[in-house]
Order: C-alpha cells, then structure tokens, then sequence
C-alpha cells in the first residue's frame, strides 16, 4: 500500500505538477513524515528509496544527462541511484533516526526530564563554553596563520603549512595524552602549575587546550587558499593610499574573507563540539565539572540510562544539523557575492 | 617632485632583477619605462613605490634619501596592471579610500569627502558609476577608477605598472590618449612601465629601455626611435633586418656577399651585427646583371599590398646564411615600378644601414 503510494506521489511529481524544488523538498518530507508516523521504520526507508530514487532520476535534468545521446543505459542509472541510495540510509539516516527514535521511547516527558538533571546542564553548558573559546582561539590563530602563509615569503613556510596540518594527522587520544604529559601532575610543568595551584589537566583549562589543538586547523585551511588566490594587489593598493596595517586588515582583507571566515569557524564549532578523544584524555570525567555531552552520553550509556543518553545525544545530534543549516546558507551566501564578484566566470 | 634612484641592485635568488641601476626622473614628466617581460621594469617601479626593498642603492624623492620612508609616507599614487580595485567597496568607497585613511586631525569631513570624489569621478568621465562595484563595470572603467583612486591622495608622484596591459587594443589607444591628456592637465610626475613600445613612445616625455635589468637607453621617443642606442634597443624598437657579418673594405661581408655601407669608426675584420629597418632596403632587380658581390641576393616569398606602403618578405639565396628572412617596406610607386612577383629572384641594398660591433650581447 505504501509502494503504491510512492508510486503515485512520485508518478504525480513527475507528471510536472511541480517542478520548483522547494516544493520537491517539501513532498518529500511530507511523505517521508506521513510513512515515518503510519508505518515501522524499515518499511519507511523502504518507501524512501523508491521514492528518492524518482526524485534522483526525473529532477535537475542538465542540458547533458537530459539528452538521450548523452546518457547512460536506464538500469546503469537505476543501479547507480539506488546503490547510492541505500548507503545514504544505511549509514547516515537510519543511524540518525535511531538517535531520536531511541531517546523518545520512553515518551517526551522523559525525555525532557533528562535536560533538567543538573549534570545534563553542566555538560551542556561546559560544551559550549569549551566550544566559544575554543572558535575564538581559532580564529585568532587561524587568520594569523593564513595571513602570514598567504601574504608573505619566508623561510620555513612549508614546514608552517605541513605543521598546521598536525592535529588532522596525529590521533585525538594522542593529543589529549601530550597534555597530560605537558601539564600533568607528573608532567613538565606540572610541580610548578601546582605550586601555584593552577590546575590545567582534569578542568577547563585543560578541556579549552585539547579542543582547541583538535580543531586548529579548520579556519586556516578555509582561509590559505582563498587568501592565496586573491594575491595582496589589494592589501598593496591600501598601504599605498596611506592605510596602517589594521586598518587594512579591517577593511580590506577582513571583508574579502568573512565567508570563508564563517566556514571555518562553523566547522571549527562543529568539531569542537563533537570532540571525544583528547577531551577525554584530559577531562577526567568529574561529573558535573568537567564532562562535556559527547563525554556525559558515554558515562549515561554505560551507566545504562539509555534514555538519558539518546536524549543528550539526540541534542548533539540537532546542533550537529543547525550546524548543516548554517554551513548551507553561509556557503550560498558565499558562492553569491563570488559571482557578484565575477560575473562572467 | 623629482624622483632619482641611485645604484640600484635587486636580486630575486640566483636573478638579478636590477644591476646598478642609476636614473634620474625629471620633476612633472611623465616617463616612459620601456622593456621585455623579466627586463626588471616593474621590480623597479615598486621599490620607488617602497613596496619592494632593494638590496643596495637608494631612492631620493626631491632629494631626500627614501630608503627609510614607509610606503604609506611616501605619498605616491600606485596603478596596478590588474587594478587591484576593493571588490567589496563600490566605486565610490574605493576613491574615497585613501582621504578616509588619513590621520583623523587631517581628514576632511564628510560632505568635503564627498565633493573631493565626485570631482575625482568627473575627471575620469565616470560620476554616473559612483554606486557600481568594481565587478560590475569594464576593464577600461576600472583602469580609470584606479587611477582616481590614486590621484584621491593628492600623490606627488603617479606610478602606472602595465596600466592597460589588461585590456583590449581598441580601450588600451583610448586610455593611452587620455593618459597623456590627464597629465597635461595635471602635471604631475609621473612613471609608467610598459612593454609596449607603441604605447611608450606615443605617451611619454621620456622613454627608458630596459632590458636584463641593465638601461640600455634615456631618451625622447623620436630620439630613441630613430638614433638607437644599441642593439638591443635596435631590434626592440619596430621591426628590424639583422645582419651578422664582419667589416670588409667599402662594406660588411655577410655571408658570401657584401652589404654596402659607407665604413665608420669600425675596424677592418671585426665581427658586426648590421641592423637596417624595413623601409631602410631597397630593392634591385637581379636579371639586369648588377656587379657582383653589391646587395644580398633573395627571393621574394610574399607580397602585401594593401595599406599607404608595400611589404615585400623574402628568403636569402645566399648558401652560407640559409636562414636569413628579410623585410622590406617599399612605397606603392616603387613597388608599382619593380612589378614584383612572388618567387623572382632580386639583390638587397641598404640605403642606411647601422653597424654595432658584435659582442654577443642582447640579440
């Protein structure tokens, strides 16, 4: 009953009824919530894919593919589209629906229940403290770094841009464990940073630095190639006309990245927020101090409060999609005023 | 303002950009810097800007040593080859850029500004664009936008870098005439780096020919045109017939034959590169049976009649310089007297013809 449904939804669709894809969008989820509530959800996925599979195939026909000379044979499509298909549901909607199907099974009283549990809170509350900083940090460095790689030649450039990369290469538990071995009890600094009574590892401080290693280069790998492709003509023109060089910095260099700028900062943000490894090496798991959620879902879920920890993670989960939301609208933005900038490109 | 570089070197690894360079740019011209790519024209128009440093040598503006002036002190006015417009500013953000960035004790206020922009916009015939974004106008708009832009701070000096490199021939003759026009208006010291020599010697005072980071020649564009310096400037400067022989009695043995030439201070048997321009040979008809040995023989490989003069390309018969192609400019009279045609065999003489000892150097 529900195939037949696809069928004729997707049978309307293609009947050219609609065409704008908002709308296209907008059928699709409609179905996909109407299967969602009436029907288990294997068979939901089931009806996804068929119908999906219509929506692949019949929109956006470019000039190219629309042509029957230029196209591949109809079950080469076919295969291709639903094979693509089944490993988007597989391994990232399905896992992403279990998410909320597991943390509303005990009904949404519960599940708002786990959000008023002062541990929750801090956990939440430490995320996101961690994160901002940890941005912030980022976007100092970042442009700092891309300014310097970008703008000027000296020696050791390409060690600077290999050393970047680090954090991308080196395991997040190793980073995390460098910290302790820095600034650990029985690290380097650690008899003089508790002679002061300062304590790094096993608190903020300590969770701040782990996040902020884990994500550095986000923004200076948005930033370098874009900086590199605008040359410093413009940078030069505004020292020429009497400019210092905050000033042209703010107004000249500053307004030409901001995009990339965001990016950055919005993957940066995504990451840290994610952010398990190193954060647990360093965390020590002081619950209500220094747990962040990633960390908090796994001491629940060992703990066996299920549904405590999905409903922690389903938050997780739906700062993960704003996330997605703001990177697309950022990234239309961005590709807008680039071809404001060429329009003939 | 007077601008002078003194002894000037700059290297960029192992490539001498400028090897001891030594100029002086005379107050209110507007000169000409005229070379081959890689000539070191522009690494020295931007260490008179100060965007780039020299190795040794100092610049002196109206006599005071620059070499520790910031750039941004420096008050010269800086066009790009590729504009280097503010993309995110519109057209009037970016020629009011330079009065906003000075000191707050010395910034003009808003509506003076305004007023200071608009005459700006009007002196480049474009007050109609001032809301536009630099992406949004052409080529040769932006080129004059950069150039308002740069006039906005009241330069004492302008410095061009390719200024029209960038655009198509039709807007590049437009801009050259109006170029020349603004700073007969304005006279204002100014430098342009091209390498272009059409543009150098129709627009400037001066021109000075560059090449392998060496001057090659300081000149008015009549006097560099038509008394070449050296070589180099000889085969740069429009088209050239280059002959290499050695200095043989009343002329210079090329090959197996001789070209006459009336002997100057050159020294029996030395080696000569020879240049003689296109209008500079004239032809002579072979089957009449000219003495042996006066002329290079040649055939005619093609003929180009069309425009004021005839253009006649031909081959060297000569065995010992197979190589060798010739052009020869005639007036339509004489071309119409000879009755040419393609593949007739003819002698070449030169009616002036210049001799540079050969060093090996520049050609």
């Amino acid at each position: 009953m529900m195939l037949v449904t696809a069928f004729v939804l997707a049978a309307l669709y293609q009947g050219n009824a609609i065409t704008q894809m908002k709308w296209r969008v907008l059928i699709v989820a409609l179905g996909f919530a109407a299967y969602f509530a009436l029907t288990s959800l294997s068979a939901t996925f089931f009806a996804f894919i068929v119908f999906a599979a219509f929506i692949v195939s019949s929109g956006h026909a470019t000039p190219f593919e629309g042509r029957a000379a230029t196209r591949e044979k109809g079950w080469v499509k076919w295969t291709l589209i639903i094979t693509a298909l089944i490993f988007f549901e597989f391994f990232v909607l399905m896992p992403l629906f279990a998410v909320f199907i597991e943390a509303l099974r005990k009904g949404w009283g519960t599940y708002f229940e786990a959000f008023t549990l002062p541990d929750t809170r801090a956990a939440i509350g430490l995320t996101f403290l961690a994160a901002a900083i940890a941005v912030t940090l980022n976007l100092v460095f970042g442009i700092a770094a891309a300014w310097a790689i970008a703008k000027f030649e000296f020696r050791g450039k390409h060690f600077l841009t290999t050393l970047i990369d680090l954090p991308f290469s080196v395991s997040p538990v190793i980073a995390g464990l460098v910290f302790v071995l820095v600034f650990g009890a029985h690290g380097w600094f650690g008899p003089w940073l508790e002679e002061h009574d300062i304590k790094i590892v096993f608190a903020l401080p300590g969770i701040i630095l782990a996040t902020v290693f884990v994500t550095f280069p986000f923004v200076a790998r948005e930033l370098i190639p874009l900086m590199q492709a605008q040359g410093k003509e413009e940078e030069e023109a505004a020292v020429v006309l009497g400019a210092n060089g905050w000033k042209t910095f703010w107004y000249v260099t500053l307004p030409n990245i901001k995009w990339a700028l965001l990016y950055g900062a919005i993957l940066c943000n995504a990451r840290a927020m994610g952010e398990f490894g190193a954060v647990s090496v360093v965390s020590g798991h002081i619950r209500g101090e220094t747990n962040t959620m990633s960390l908090y879902v796994e001491i629940l879920y060992n703990d066996y409060q299920f549904a405590t920890a999905f409903a922690v993670a389903s938050l997780l989960a739906v700062l993960a999609l704003v996330t997605l939301v703001i990177k697309t609208t950022v990234e239309y933005f961005a590709d807008r005023s680039r071809t404001q900038d060429n329009p003939e490109s | 303002m007077s601008i002078q570089v003194r002894h000037i070197n700059k290297q960029f690894g192992s490539f001498t950009a400028l090897d001891d360079v030594s100029l002086d740019f005379p107050s209110g011209q507007l000169v000409a810097l005229l070379g081959p790519s890689g000539c070191g024209k522009t690494t020295l128009l931007r260490i008179i800007a100060g965007l780039e440093r020299a190795d040794s040598g100092q610049v002196l503006l109206d006599g005071d040593d620059a070499s520790n002036t910031h750039v941004r002190e420096r008050q010269v006015g800086f066009v790009f080859q590729h504009y280097a417009l503010f993309r995110h500013m519109t057209v009037f953000d970016n020629v009011a850029f330079g009065i906003r960035m000075k000191p707050r004790r010395e910034r003009p206020n808003k509506a003076q500004i305004r007023e200071k922009v608009q005459k700006l916009l009007k002196l480049v015939q474009l007050e109609w664009l001032a809301d536009r974004f630099p992406a949004q106008l052409s080529g040769g708009q932006r080129q004059r936008i950069a150039l308002a832009r740069a006039l906005a701070v009241e330069p004492r000096v302008l410095l061009l870098d390719e200024p029209f490199g960038a655009l198509d021939a039709k807007v590049r003759k437009e801009l050259r005439r109006w170029l020349r026009k603004l700073h007969d208006e304005l006279h204002i010291t100014s430098i342009f780096v091209t390498h272009d020599q059409e543009e150098a010697l129709e627009v400037a005072d001066q021109v000075v020919l560059m090449n392998r980071g060496h001057i090659e020649q300081i000149g008015a564009p009549e006097e560099v045109w038509h008394r070449p310096a050296t070589p180099f400037v000889y085969s740069f400067l429009g088209s050239v017939n280059l002959f290499h022989g050695c200095v043989a009695g009343a002329g210079v043995q090329v090959g197996n034959e001789i070209l006459p030439h009336q002997r100057g201070e050159v020294a029996e048997g030395a080696q000569v590169v020879a240049f003689a321009r296109p209008h500079e040979l004239d032809i002579v008809p072979d089957a009449t049976g000219t003495a042996e040995g006066t002329g290079l023989s040649a055939r005619v490989t093609r003929i180009a009649a069309y425009g004021i003069t005839t253009r006649v390309e031909l081959d060297s018969l000569d065995e010992a310089t197979p190589e060798q192609h010739f052009e020869v400019e005639l007036t339509r009279e004489r071309a119409a007297e000879l009755g040419l045609a393609e593949g007739q065999t003819v002698r070449l003489t030169p009616s002036n013809l210049r001799v540079f000892v050969d060093e090996g150097a520049g050609i």
